[in-house]
Order: structure tokens, then sequence, then C-alpha cells
């Protein structure tokens, strides 16, 4: 039993799972992602703290809303430095039928991680970028990480979503399209690859809490651009 | 009675007795599929919906009125016949003599009529003038009765919009029983009933139901005299379609040329067009493409309905509303859905003719609702912003499976009930007011009952309950007197003849009483009890403004702390309006509700201890403050869900904006992303809700450039308007608040 720390919390998250969503946003990453959107989530200390039973009777408010597909998602931040904590409210979740989704880096990987993903019905897992240089410059840790992630989700038989942000100029090229599709390929708990456009709108969070958006140098992604990328990267799948 | 033009259809005690609901339940074909048997518009409806729109720009290039009859008063059989296109039309009949030509109507008060006309450049003619200088109108009553406190009530705007001046409406006849049955039964009918009342006790209230049932016998015969001059008999039975939708239509169309009603909702009229449908696509003398087009075509009629109001009106219920309100949809008592294909033909003219405001599209939601259908409303939904959904599962219970909306949000079970309208009073005024012992510093006006002026340097919860709930009982008793003295005269000078004619003789009447400001005195409430409110005196030293220390919980977050002072609020008050007898012994019901009215009582009323600044537009309906929702959209609903619709059986309105891209990837996402959310809003046993699913940058694009998104519609409160015919505050208000939307 341990209380968790989170950001903030989302009643209506339609683009984070499957379904219809009740969002909680974590306290605390480990990375430091050029483009992160979540800016205010990044830092060890702050959130709201908050018990298991607390988030799980929140989101029990809504269960109304979850209909065949939705549920729960933890999102953040990086909840996986919240094991125990995720762990408990996953479980308790379970209890009550609410379905369960992690929205993780993957860049965590210890024993009590593994409880967290047995405990988990979706994974979306953010693949930064397909080489490693990209992961040291950009993001601050190994593409092994994530690697190792899906291996062991692959191992557990779960479902996993990759999800990756497009930056023009930084990923928006075949090369990175076919390393993507070879990722796929490797690892059967991939059901599938989600593109998304670079964003700039959450520049004001930066300018909020008084910090360099490191990525405002790059262009924003074009929607038709990426759904063309997707679409091509659609095909390398198949 | 036996017609052969019911050949066909399956017998019951319909035919016996006045009872269309008996002829739905026995004859219609429910529906479960999808969308996929729709037919598009034709040629003809095409050129038809060309005209119309070539005919609402010039109208709306003219300033909002294309033109009126300044020379004739309005009724049934006065104006000669008029035309769209007399050659193409299927459906026929305009309220005057030429399509959007206003009329006149006098009845709810000439100077509203005269000012009226001014207000577009045209003049009232002598002749109606001097005709009613002889004649009492529904105004002219109520204000030979209205007492000295109920006219500084009306001056102050702690009860505002009522209906003193015009047509009360919220009158729904049931217009279909012109159709199966035809006048001269429903006449026969009326003469047995006036027969009856005459065997028994003769006093005031036989006698004035004598005389009504005369006067709706009379407009009945006129109903009949304006069919004809179309060339319609409309004395029997309708045989086939496009009969039946003409008949509705002319008993309508008879009802709108008699009252200026400030709704004049159509009922529930698509599943029992559907029985006519099928019978004749089953007799092979209709086509799925000939079906819609006579749909489309009554559409367009609808379209087409206008009253002429003043510019004081317009700011209370802006954007030129008829309320047209056509329930689509629901349950039956015994199971099956009432969903039929026609319930899909009537919300796809929303493709056929375009997106519009009227008819008012309302959906009666139940969970139960086959799967195609509820898929079809969302998708319909997201790309016209045209629907409104209402609890059939949370009505059906209270009024059966034959009940109709009038306006927004106004159940009543259809030819069976009906409503004395009454408005609203402005609770957060209310609130200024108590704080103030009686004295409004708006206005300028003492009124209530006198008191010392709230004193401390901070604000105690409860020792401000304590004088909101006594200044609450002072304008309960006000309030409930203020409406019976409107709904005496409008019975005595402006009767709803042929409406009242298409209702059961025996009708039970409700009286519908308002609240506005919901969500402003709630977390005015809060604000006292959680944080610390410091009120700031003027000279004389009445409270104009706050200061507020600390934070507080705010409606719309989902959070019980506010949200159940909202909810004892509104118990509060239709406890204390029960305690006051109505007019005609109506059963008292409450409406959380503005219109756009929400915006004119903001501008009325002064610094609200929330944190509201004098002046500043209120939530409209039902809704939480703009943009103090942090939890996302569903902690919003479930704040509004908490609302008693026991408490609250006039109606709880909320307006729910939401961008497509935070409802979902894909439009197949998003259809069923929404069609959960409206399950799960309802499953709560929340009210209503109206769906918008926009940008606030195509609103922004609009205001600053209107002539190029004429079609622009947005779900309000309780009702759809064109964009472009809000005024600019209003628009300005609609912009401000709150879209949920992902960063």
């Amino acid at each position: 039993m341990s209380n968790g720390f989170v950001s903030s919390i989302q009643t209506l998250g339609t683009l984070d799972g499957p379904g219809v969503r009740f969002v909680v946003f974590f306290q605390g990453c480990p990375l430091r992602c050029g483009y992160c959107h979540n800016p205010e989530t990044q830092s060890m200390s702050g959130g709201k703290e908050y018990t298991a039973d607390q988030i799980v009777s929140s989101a029990l408010r809504y269960r109304e809303y979850f209909g065949n597909d939705g549920g729960i998602t933890v999102s953040g931040g990086e909840p996986l430095l919240q094991p125990d904590f995720v762990a408990e409210v996953f479980e308790k979740c379970h209890q009550n039928g609410i379905n369960t989704c992690l929205d993780t880096s993957g860049c965590v990987i210890n024993d009590k991680v593994k409880k967290v993903i047995a405990l988990t019905d979706y994974i979306m897992l953010d693949i930064k970028f397909t080489n490693n240089a990209d992961y040291e410059n950009y993001v601050g840790c190994q593409l092994s990480k994530p690697l190792e992630f899906l291996r062991l989700a692959d191992n557990m038989g779960k479902n996993v979503r990759l999800r990756q942000v497009i930056v023009p100029s930084l990923n928006d090229n075949d090369d990175n399209l076919l390393k993507l599709s070879q990722i796929v390929k490797e690892y059967s708990c991939v059901k599938t690859v989600e593109l998304l456009p670079f964003k700039k709108i959450c520049k004001t969070k930066y300018d909020a809490l008084n910090r360099e958006f490191l990525f405002d140098r790059y262009d924003a992604a074009s929607p038709i651009k990426v759904k063309a990328l997707q679409e091509k990267l659609n095909k390398l799948i198949k | 009675m036996y017609s052969e033009n019911w050949n066909g259809f399956k017998s019951g005690v319909w035919q016996d007795e006045i009872n269309v609901r008996d002829f739905i339940q026995q004859n219609y074909t429910e529906y479960l599929g999808n969308d996929e048997f729709l037919a598009g518009a034709t040629e003809r409806t095409n050129t038809l919906m060309g005209k119309l729109n070539e005919l609402f720009k010039a109208e709306r290039q003219a300033g909002g009125v294309l033109d009126i009859d300044t020379q004739t008063v309005s009724s049934l059989a006065a104006y000669p016949a008029g035309y769209l296109d007399k050659e193409n039309e299927i459906i026929v009949g305009l309220q005057t003599d030429s399509p959007l030509r206003r009329g006149i109507n006098p009845f709810g008060g000439i100077r509203m009529a005269r000012q009226a006309c001014e207000a577009y450049g045209y003049k009232l003619s002598d002749k109606i003038e001097n005709e009613f200088q002889y004649r009492t109108t529904h105004n002219d009553g109520v204000f030979r009765a209205y007492t000295t406190e109920m006219r500084q009530a009306r001056r102050s705007h702690v009860i505002t919009g009522l209906p003193d001046a015009y047509g009360r409406g919220r009158i729904i006849g049931d217009y279909r029983r012109v159709a199966l049955y035809g006048v001269d039964r429903l006449i026969e009918e009326k003469r047995k009933d006036k027969l009856n009342l005459e065997k028994g006790e003769y006093k005031t209230e036989q006698i004035r139901l004598g005389e009504e049932l005369y006067q709706q016998i009379r407009f009945l015969e006129y109903m009949k005299e304006m069919a004809k001059i179309y060339g319609f008999d409309i004395s029997g039975p309708a045989s086939n379609t496009k009969e039946a939708v003409q008949w509705t239509y002319f008993a309508y169309l008879g009802a709108i040329k008699e009252q200026n009603g400030a709704a004049m909702s159509l009922g529930r009229v698509s599943t029992f067009f559907d029985i006519y449908i099928e019978r004749d696509l089953k007799n092979g003398t209709l086509t799925e493409e000939g079906a819609q087009e006579i749909i489309d075509d009554f559409v367009m009629k609808l379209r087409m309905a206008r009253h002429l109001r003043t510019p004081e009106y317009n700011e209370l219920f802006g954007g030129d509303p008829m309320w047209i309100t056509e329930a689509v949809g629901g349950m039956g008592e015994d199971g099956r859905t009432l969903v039929t294909k026609s319930s899909f033909r009537i919300l796809n003219t929303l493709y056929t003719l375009g997106s519009s405001p009227e008819p008012n599209l309302t959906v009666l939601w139940s969970t139960a609702l086959p799967d195609g259908f509820k898929r079809f409303c969302a998708k319909v939904s997201a790309d016209t912003d045209s629907i409104q959904y209402e609890n059939d599962d949370l009505m059906r219970p209270i009024y059966g499976d034959d009940y109709a909306i009038a306006c927004c949000v106004s159940a009543m079970r259809v030819g069976k009930q009906m409503q004395f309208f009454g408005a609203r009073c402005n609770l957060p005024k209310l609130l200024l007011i108590a704080l103030n012992g009686g004295f409004d510093t708006t206005s300028g006006i003492e009124i209530g009952p006198k008191s010392d002026v709230m004193q401390g340097d901070v604000l105690d919860y409860q020792a401000v309950v304590k004088r909101f709930d006594k200044y609450l009982t002072w304008l309960a008793k006000l309030y409930v007197d203020t409406m019976n003295v409107i709904h005496y005269m409008h019975d005595k000078y402006a009767y709803e003849k042929t409406q009242m004619a298409l209702h059961d003789t025996d009708v039970e009447r409700l009286m519908a009483f308002g609240v506005a400001g919901l969500s402003v005195i709630a977390d005015s409430f809060s604000a006292i009890k959680y944080a610390k409110v410091k009120p700031i005196r003027d000279e004389e030293g009445y409270i104009v403004d706050f200061v507020i220390e600390g934070n507080f919980p705010k409606f719309g977050n989902d959070d019980d702390r506010v949200d159940l002072i909202a909810k004892e609020i509104t118990h509060k008050t239709i406890t204390e309006l029960r305690k006051t007898p109505t007019y005609r012994n109506a059963t008292h019901t409450l409406s959380v509700l503005t219109i756009t009215s929400n915006v004119m009582y903001g501008k009325n009323t002064g610094a609200t201890p929330d944190g509201r600044k004098a002046g500043q537009a209120f939530a409209p309906g039902a809704n939480p403050m703009h943009n103090r929702e942090e939890n996302g959209a569903l902690a919003s609903l479930n704040s509004i869900a908490k609302l008693s619709y026991d408490d609250c059986r006039d109606g709880i309105s909320n307006t729910f904006s939401i961008t497509p891209e935070t409802l979902g990837r894909e439009e197949d996402e998003r259809i069923t992303n929404l069609v959960t959310i409206l399950d799960g809003y309802f499953a709560k046993m929340a009210h209503h809700i109206n769906v918008n699913v926009l940008n606030r940058e195509t609103l922004i694009e609009a205001y600053n450039n209107p002539e190029a998104y004429p079609n622009l519609t947005i779900r309000v409160s309780g009702y759809a308007v064109n964009f472009h015919k809000l005024s600019k505050e209003q628009q300005k208000e609609v912009i401000s608040r709150t879209f949920h939307e992902v960063m």
C-alpha cells in the first residue's frame, strides 16, 4: 500500500487507449524528450497525492461511459516510476471490472514493472525513434530499453499499440518507417502502430513553467503528410 | 366509425375513440437496421431548396425580416393561398400569401406588433390599429391585473421573459389527429364533450370550458376552410402518405397562423407518418425516394415558419426560433423501439436539405435504442451540430411512450397535457437582493422583504443561506401569483383555439417555472462556504462586489461539495413554488433552461460571490460556468447529471461542445465514442444534452465573416440556431464557452 503522485486527471480520453477512457497522468518522468507535450509532469516532485482507492473510486464514477472497450489509462509522466501504486490501482480496477491501459515509454524495467504488465489489459508504448543515436540525443535513454519492454510484453502475451511522434527532418523518412515495420514483425505483441504529428501547442506550457521548449526549432508536422506516412507504413507491415 | 381510408390498418380502440397512440402501437413497424436504405434528395427537392436558400439569403440581407403583411390580422383563413413553387411543391400551405412574409398577430399585445413592424421599417396599418382600439389583448389584461410588486419584479429583472406581451406557446396540438380522423370526427367528439359538460354543475370552471369548446369547434371549421383555400378537403381521414403529411401540416399551420407562441412545437409525427409510408410502399404506390421527398417537402415548409418579433424579444430568444420540436425515436412501453425508417428519414433531411436549426430535431435516447439508429444519430450530430438528445428512459416511466417535447426540454403527453409557460427567475440576482436587504443595486429598485444589509467583513455561510431561503420563499409566492395572472389573461384573451381543439377536452395542465444562473449561484455558495468571501460596499453601504480568498469547489468538476448545493437549490425552489396554488390547478414544474437569455440575465446582474464580474453572462441552462471545468468533459456531465429530474420536471438543459479531435481519430471511432458517452450520460439519469462537435476557430471565423457561413448551425440551450442570426454579444458568449479539447 503506497500513495501515488498524480499530475492531473482527465475524465474524457479518447486517444489514450481503446474506447472512452479515464486518464490519470502521473507525476515524474526519467526522460526529457524534446517534444514532450506534458512538461509539467516531468519533475519528480510535486503532483497531488492519492491513494489507490481514491483513484479507483473516482474512475468508478465514470464506468457508465466506458462502454465495451473503455476503462482507465495511466499515463504521465512515466507511471512505471510508481509501479507498486499502479499495480494496486490496476488490481482494484480488475476487481471492479474496469479495463486497464498503460501508456509508457517502456524505459523502466524491473520486477515490479513486470507485475504491472501482468495486470495490464492494453499497452501503448511510445517508440520515440528507431535508432539509438536519436534516443540518446533527444530522449535520454537507450533504444534497447523499449525493445526489451516489448520482449517482455511479448512473453506475457500482451497487446501493444506502438506510437511515434513524427518530427519533420528527424524521423519523417523511409528508413524510420522500414525500421518500425521491422519492429512490428519481430514482436508479435505489437498489433498496431500509430504515427502522430508533432505539434507545438504545448509551448504555452513551457512558457508557463519558464522553461525552454527545445523542439521549438522544428516545424510542426503536417497531419496530411503524417497520414501519408501512416499509409506507407501500413503497407510495409502488411 | 370506419373509413375506407383506413384499409390495411390493424383495427383497435383507436377507431372508437380519439387515440393516436393506440393506432401507432397497432400499426407501426419498428426498424432495427442502419441508414443504408436512405435515399438522397431528388432533383426537384434540390431545385426547391435552392429557391428557398435564395429567399433565406434575401431575408438575411433585408436585416432578418423579408416582408410583413401589415394589413391583415393573422388567422387560419385570413390569407389567400401562397406557394414557394406551386407546380413543384408536394406539401402546400404558408402562414401568409407569400413565402417568409410575416403576419401580424396582435392578440398577445398590440404594442409588440407595432414595435416589431417599426423595428424592420414597416408601419402597422391603421386598419389593424383601429380594430384593436376596441379589443382587449392578453397584454392589456395582464397589466390591468398586475400588482405593484409584480411590476417591480419585472422591472428589476428578477423574474424575466414573462409571456405577458406575446403568445405563451409551449402547447403541442396533437396534429396527427387531423390526418388520422379528419376534422369532422374531431368536431363530433368535441360536440359530445360539450353536451356532457352541460349535464352537470355549471359554474366558473364549466362555463369557461363551455366557451372554450365552442371556440375549439369553430376553429376546427376554420381549419377546413383554410385547407379548402389550398384545394383540399380535410373533413375525412387522410388516404395516403402525402395526405397524412399534408393534413398534419395543415393542423400545425392552423396553429401558427392563429398563435405566435414563443415555442410552437410539432410533437412526435415521424413514426406516425411511417405507418402510412409502409402501407404505400407495400401497395407499390410509393418508393423510398418518394417517401424521402414528401418528408423533405414537409420539413422545407417547417423551415419557412416565422413569427414577427421585436428586437427585445430576440435578446431573450436569439436566432428567430420557432422551436418546431419533433421528438424522434424512443422506446415503447412494450419493449419494442419506436424507431422506424421515418425516424431516419426525418434526420436525413439534415443531409438532403442541409443543416438547419428547424425543425428542432430531438432524439429521445434510450440505452435500449437499436445500435444502427444510435450510430446514425451520432453521425448526424458530428456532421451537422443540429440535434439534441433527451433521456427517454427517464421520461417514459412518467409520460408513457407517446409524449413529445415542447420548446427545448418540456415533456408532455401529446394531446393530453399542456403547459403554462413561465419563463424564469434570476437566482444570483435574488441572492444579491437578499444580501442587500431588499435592494437591487443594478436596477436601483427596492424589492422584497425589507431588512438590514448583510453585515460582517466575511460572508458567513449559514447566515447567507438563512437569508437567501427567506427571500426565496418570498419570490416563489410572487412568481406563482404572477404566472397565475398571466395565464388567466391568456386564456381569456388569447386562448389557443386550434391547438386545444387537438387535445383531449379533459386536459392536464402543467405550470412550468424556471431558474437562470444555477451554476453561478452554486459556485457563489461554494465560495462562501469553502473560501473566504469579503463583501465590498459602496458609499451607501450596499454590497456591490466581492473579494475571494482561497480556492473553492466549482460546479462542473464532479465534486459533490458544490454539485449537491446546486441540487439542493433546485429542490428548495420547486418546494417553495409548490406552496402557492396555481391557476386551473396546474402541476408545478421547474426547468433549468435559459435559451440565450443567459446573456441578458448576466447583463442585468451585479458581481456575484463566485468571482463573476457585474454584467458578465451566466452559463446557459444547467451548464457549469465557462472554463471552470478542470477535470474534463465527463466530470462536467456527471455534475449536471446529479440534478434531480423529480425536482426539475420541466427539464435540465446542458449544452456540450467538443472538438472533433477530442472525440476520436477517425469518423467511425468518433461515432462509437459519442454513442458511448451518450449511453453513459443517460445511464446516469441525466435529462438533456445538446451536442456540438466543432472547433472554436470555426465560430471565430463565422463571427468575423458571417456571409461565408450562412448555414452554420449550432446548438445553444435546448435549441439550435443559425450562428449568424445571433447578436454579436450572444455570439461572443457562445465562443467563450468551454470547448472540451485535447492538448
